[in-house]
């Protein structure tokens, strides 16, 4: 749930990284947090286990620039992608404006994708969320690697819907900055159609 | 959509960041800040430019959202008070109204017992005032400010 704070005239809105374990998550938030000037960017922080699995979430602050008057700041967050951390997952879903999914192209995860998909879906449901009807955009990511799906089969399976999507390489930053504009401006519009509802 | 907007107006935010502003002084504390649960700064008071208050909100909201879970397991309502002792210093986390979380760092100039005396009090004013500013933000006729909106606005945002 976004945050309009009239004193400081501020809005704030929380933006969710998720997707299947090792998809690349992280990957997208450390490719942003390195690219974005200082002034734009608050630390970027990592809860993640000795080896670099995240254990509960990254999460990135970034200033957005001003939009009639107020500053637009975003927090992005991630969540753990491997199976058993569920429980962490629900709770960083709580109060989000606007989800990535990102999906890991390589054929040996498409099994993986579309259960981390499903699994979002029900944790959105469990909250009281629709997952068409929030502002969505998906990630096909890894797309330098040669083992990758065909993008329509992607497509086909991930996003019949046809949400915004976008093929990237996160680790060379390729697609990255497309994806999260892509959501950052669904999130906007939102606020525009009204609060409260 | 799922959730209610959270809006602060000024006159709401003046009166939250009286009561934080006393609760420092009151407390003996280094800082004060209140956090909505979905880690958003809401107000502080203090020493705050020592900290970095926007990551301190996330991670206190995290750590709520985690200590809820367990209480849902237990098959408690909540629990509502948290404390860590450090060695110099010391934090002291109050769910406020199941709606924000009140936090005060506070080091050997005070007392877990004059914190937790002085968060009593102030818990009890901060319920009010959100309480109102919640049925504010529910009333008829707060039009969004960004109602206007136009596509351009919002491409300016990412012209780099």
């Amino acid at each position: 749930m976004s945050f309009i704070n009239y004193m400081a005239r501020e809005i704030n809105c929380k933006i969710v990284y998720y997707g299947p374990g090792l998809c690349g998550k992280t990957t997208n938030l450390q490719y942003i947090y390195e690219r974005t000037n200082p002034d734009a960017k608050g630390k970027m922080i990592s809860l993640a286990t000795e080896t670099e699995r995240t254990l509960f979430f990254d999460f990135l602050p970034l200033s957005l620039g001003e939009i009639r008057g107020f500053k637009t700041r975003f927090h992005l967050y991630t969540v753990p992608g491997q199976v058993f951390y569920d429980a962490s997952r629900k709770l960083i879903l709580k109060g989000v404006d606007g989800v990535i999914f990102v999906a890991d192209s390589q054929f040996e995860r498409l099994e993986a994708n579309q259960e981390s998909l499903d699994n979002l879906r029900d944790n959105l449901a469990e909250q009281g969320y629709d997952l068409a009807k929030i502002p969505f955009v998906i990630q096909y990511n890894k797309r330098d690697l040669p083992n990758v799906v065909e993008l329509d089969e992607l497509r086909s399976t991930l996003n019949p819907a046809g949400v915004p999507d976008f093929e990237a390489n996160a680790r060379t930053g390729e697609g990255v900055f497309e994806t999260l504009k892509a959501v950052s401006k669904l999130v906007i519009a939102e606020l525009k159609k009204g609060q409260g509802g | 959509m799922a959730n209610p907007q959270m809006v602060m107006y000024e006159e709401e935010f003046h009166q939250i960041q009286g009561v934080v502003d006393r609760l420092v002084r009151e407390a003996n504390a280094k800082v004060v800040f209140i956090i909505d649960k979905n880690g958003q700064l809401i107000a502080a008071s203090g020493e705050v430019e020592e900290i970095d208050t926007t990551s301190l909100a996330s991670l206190t909201a995290g750590n709520i959202a985690a200590t809820g879970g367990i209480a849902k397991l237990l098959r408690e309502n909540e629990f509502a008070t948290q404390f860590h002792e450090g060695e110099n210093q010391n934090i002291h986390i109050q769910l406020v109204g199941n709606r924000v979380i009140l936090v005060v760092i506070f080091d050997a100039k005070s007392s877990l017992g004059l914190v937790r005396l002085r968060v009593r009090k102030a818990t009890d004013e901060l319920i009010k005032i959100f309480e109102a500013l919640l049925n504010k933000v529910a009333e008829p006729g707060q039009d969004s400010p960004f109602a206007e909106i136009t596509d351009d606005d919002i491409d300016s945002l990412f012209n780099d």
